[in-house]
């Protein structure tokens, strides 16, 4: 598969910046996965301490290693917190592509990443079929919440409380947008992201208001393609390439000024990791892919800081209590944590309170959660306690995966907590 | 390791707590001190006391060297397995048994968590000082056994000035219990003693009591900027001559000013030779009063500039430049090795222009910052160890920076422990009579020489 020489010349620059890590051991402290197993090899240190010892073939065990590594939420807590700045996460998904090319993907994985990411139509119409016959498999659990505990699909997700598929996904709802620019005096192409087209429509739509009311003009093209985050978490370096490819013909067309998307992982993925890979982009699409990257931007941050919405300064009291959990893409990677706050106080309807541990991890960590089910839901029922521990009935975030663990997790313990995204609650304020 | 043996293991402390496999064994071969790793035989989690004393009595039987571990965190090479065998890791004793407001101790498992410990102590409106800069993961059961120290020495002490007792297991497994709850106690032995710095190389730490103290009820943080090194050292030796006894007493050397204010651009001085952090607390009106002193002391013996914190956020403001000090010495470059040679106050001028004249001489990069108040410097090189010939010279400079520490009379580790990395070092700090004396303890305490064998003393 991959080219032999560059995986050397990867694992070369690899060590560059592994060195930088002087085993100081300050990533135990913030590392979500450490605190429930206390092993080493879970935590970064131990992790780059494996990849060194592959790197010159002190380690035999190749596969092991590779177990490890991916035993990781990928949640950027111990990047933040490294005093010697190591970039962790760029070690650990470029180890991910370079460990994966020696051992070759797992033929499952290899038929979800390349036969069903890279095709987003075959991708779609697989869900649709999926989301139209879920309600025989599955019932509701918490009304609420609206998650869904399956019957007979429990052997493969366990006792998961498992977002229904939306009845009616955003790409069905609405295919394709090209609006006008108006008031705002800024075009903009939205990015939903797989999470919110497929399981959280209503985000879409509470964008859709906001952009109405804004006056910003939207453009929105049929069959977008996955960021790529999940084909290089699970080291799959060339479907990734094939993802960047597919979103750069279909938004490099179009002139706008800024990439919206209401996922913190996506906006991240754009932002901070598709710059880390330019390398490996063919030259035809690199300059294109870097200007989208450029442009990306969480939609928290658009709303706030680029079209000017006024929000008060003080918060108001007396509401619905409400809480809010930072996601790690958009805290710990890109810094937007005021902005969703800000949000949040525009709406009198809902009073804040900030919970404890806030921009802990979740635990869901995307593939994650699939693999290590049980690690990522003692990690989410720590977030969980701190939710209900605020008192709040309403949690809201800036990611649809953290929508989703959080779901599950207060959905299990039946806490009756919405979980809402933070443009939802803006969007309620517009008429 | 034979498959009977892993499982007696596993029959003691639960299949899931023992690690067997290449990768999980390789990731408990070093710690935080720039050293070769050794991959350990099998790793060994306990949970209980009663399972902490079994493994250390089936070690013992199978003459088997027991390495123990709490976070691996330190910088000397203690918690490497260097003659293999099991490394026991004590992070899962992480209970805090007891905190006692009335009486003023707590009874603590090893392995709970230093910065964890602290916090729940000021919880119940106590205080636990010693703040090693590891302390956010350090564990407990490794303050003691390495006697970690941390930014309040000077006022406070360090671990050792807070243990009341430790109960801990002898090589036979068998429970030693030694020093008690109450603030006097003169039975027998002092035996917690043997385990304050022993490396776990005289038994393996079961429960530590600890003293607590009432928190100070204000503080007051200031800076001073100085031209030249000298001044800066007769300012610390002038607060102290003047009955002044800062909480912390911290100092910046030029190269670390350069790449903290590279770092930071907080706005810090980079033509200043050095840079004082100060720390007054105690009763409000005492700390009023030391905090105009020590601003009068340093600007009479010629600040540049001197500021006192007015705010909670000017305060953490002064800290957060000391904060990045390891941090931006870290960043410069791949290796960090960080030293903690210690000399008595008055000796710091003299220390640090050797320092320098050591870091010319061997062309290597230097930047030092440390516990001016009590001596405890941080000689930190900055280097590649992948190249070879760098490395050696940092290796012959380290060597010239102990021999310069040890002919002031200093010591060759304030807090960091000897481990591995310093054992060559000890006699010549010593005597030959004195390892010879710590042999015989050692040999007569573990026949087998299992426990941490190789740490300290090379036995």
């Amino acid at each position: 598969m991959a080219d032999l020489q560059k995986l050397a010349t990867m694992l070369q620059e690899l060590d560059d910046q592994m060195a930088a890590c002087m085993k100081c051991g300050m990533c135990q402290g913030v590392c979500p996965v450490f605190a429930e197993t206390m092993a080493e090899a879970d935590v970064t240190r131990g992790k780059i301490a494996l990849l060194e010892n592959l790197a010159h073939e002190l380690v035999v065990d190749a596969e092991g290693v590779k177990d490890k590594l991916n035993k990781c939420l990928l949640c950027g807590s111990c990047a933040a917190n490294c005093p010697s700045g190591v970039r962790i996460m760029d070690i650990f998904l470029k180890a991910r592509c370079i460990v994966n090319g020696y051992l070759g993907l797992s033929p499952a994985k290899k038929a979800i990443l390349r036969g069903m990411l890279t095709r987003p139509k075959l991708f779609n119409a697989l869900l649709d079929t999926a989301g139209k016959f879920q309600g025989l498999v599955t019932s509701k659990a918490d009304e609420i919440v609206g998650t869904s505990c399956s019957r007979l699909m429990s052997p493969i997700i366990g006792e998961r409380h498992f977002k229904p598929l939306a009845k009616e996904p955003l790409h069905a709802a609405v295919p394709s947008l090209d609006t006008a620019v108006g008031a705002s005096g800024l075009k903009i192409a939205f990015y939903p992201g797989c999470a919110v087209d497929k399981f959280f429509p209503q985000v879409g739509h509470a964008a859709f208001k906001i952009f109405r009311h804004h006056g910003v003009g939207v453009f929105m093209p049929e069959g977008q393609a996955c960021c790529g985050l999940p084909s290089l978490a699970s080291g799959d370096m060339e479907s990734f390439l094939r993802l960047v490819e597919l979103n750069v013909k279909l938004f490099g067309q179009m002139p706008f000024d800024y990439l919206v998307t209401p996922c913190g992982s996506c906006t991240a993925a754009f932002k901070e990791v598709w710059p880390k890979f330019a390398a490996e982009m063919p030259s035809a699409i690199r300059h294109a892919a870097m200007t989208l990257a450029d442009k990306a931007i969480d939609i928290n941050a658009f709303i706030v800081d680029k079209l000017g919405v006024e929000v008060p300064t003080e918060a108001p009291k007396g509401g619905t209590p409400l809480t809010y959990h930072d996601p790690c893409h958009l805290d710990k990677s890109l810094h937007v944590t005021a902005q969703p706050r800000a949000l949040l106080r525009s709406n009198p309807n809902y009073e804040f309170r900030e919970m404890s541990e806030h921009n802990r991890c979740c635990g869901c960590g995307g593939s994650f959660n699939l693999y290590h089910y049980d690690v990522s839901k003692k990690i989410g029922e720590r977030k969980r306690e701190n939710i209900v521990a605020s008192g709040a009935k309403v949690v809201a975030t800036g990611c649809p995966a953290c929508m989703l663990q959080i779901s599950d997790m207060l959905s299990q313990a039946g806490d009756g907590i919405a979980v809402k995204h933070a443009i939802e609650i803006y969007a309620e304020t517009l008429g | 390791m034979n498959d009977a043996l892993i499982k007696e293991f596993e029959a003691i402390v639960g299949k899931e707590n023992v690690m067997h496999a290449e990768a999980d064994r390789q990731a408990y071969s070093y710690d935080a001190a720039v050293l070769e790793p050794v991959v350990p035989d099998l790793v060994v989690r306990p949970t209980t006391s009663e399972a902490l004393g079994k493994t250390v009595r089936l070690c013992n039987e199978n003459a088997l060297p027991i390495t123990p571990r709490g976070a691996g965190t330190n910088l000397s090479g203690g918690t490497i397995p260097g003659r293999k065998g099991v490394v026991l890791l004590t992070n899962s004793l992480n209970k805090i048994i007891e905190i006692n407001e009335q009486d003023m101790y707590a009874v603590v498992q090893p392995g709970v968590v230093t910065a964890k410990f602290a916090a729940e102590v000021a919880r119940r409106g106590l205080f636990y000082p010693p703040d090693p800069g590891s302390q956010a993961v350090s564990t407990l059961g490794g303050n003691v056994a390495e006697n970690a120290g941390g930014l309040r020495g000077l006022k406070y002490g360090v671990t050792k000035d807070y243990v009341m007792g430790v109960d801990f297991f002898d090589v036979n497994g068998e429970l030693v219990k030694a020093g008690s709850r109450t603030v006097k106690c003169v039975t027998g032995f002092n035996l917690s003693a043997l385990q304050v710095a022993g490396e776990g190389s005289l038994g393996v730490i079961n429960e530590i009591i600890f003293k607590l103290v009432p928190p100070p009820a204000a503080n007051k943080a200031m800076m001073a900027v100085f031209d030249s090194i000298d001044k800066a050292s007769e300012t610390v030796a002038a607060i102290i001559a003047g009955k002044i006894v800062p909480c912390t007493l911290e100092l910046m050397d030029k190269k670390t000013i350069e790449l903290v204010e590279a770092f930071t651009k907080a706005g810090l001085p980079t033509d200043a030779a050095a840079i004082l952090l100060i720390e007054v607390d105690g009763h409000p009106a005492q700390v009023a009063d030391e905090a105009e002193k020590v601003v009068e002391i340093a600007r009479r013996i010629g600040a540049i500039d001197v500021r006192a914190a007015s705010s909670d956020a000017e305060r953490n403001k002064i800290w957060e430049a000391r904060r990045a000090a390891l941090p931006a010495l870290a960043r410069a470059r791949p290796t960090t090795v960080l030293e903690d040679a210690t000399v008595p106050r008055s000796q710091i001028p003299t220390m640090i222009r050797a320092i320098n004249r050591i870091a010319e001489k061997y062309n290597v990069t230097i930047g030092t910052f440390g516990h001016a108040g009590d001596g405890n410097l941080h000689p930190t090189i900055l280097c590649d160890r992948r190249d070879k010939e760098e490395f050696k010279r940092v290796e012959d400079a380290v060597d010239e920076i102990f021999e310069v520490a040890l002919s002031l009379k200093g010591t060759l580790s304030g807090e960091h422990g000897i481990g591995l990395a310093k054992a060559k070092w000890l006699e010549k700090e010593t005597s030959p009579a004195t390892i010879a004396y710590a042999k015989k303890i050692k040999a007569a305490i573990d026949p087998k020489g299992i426990l941490n064998p190789g740490k300290i003393i090379g036995a």
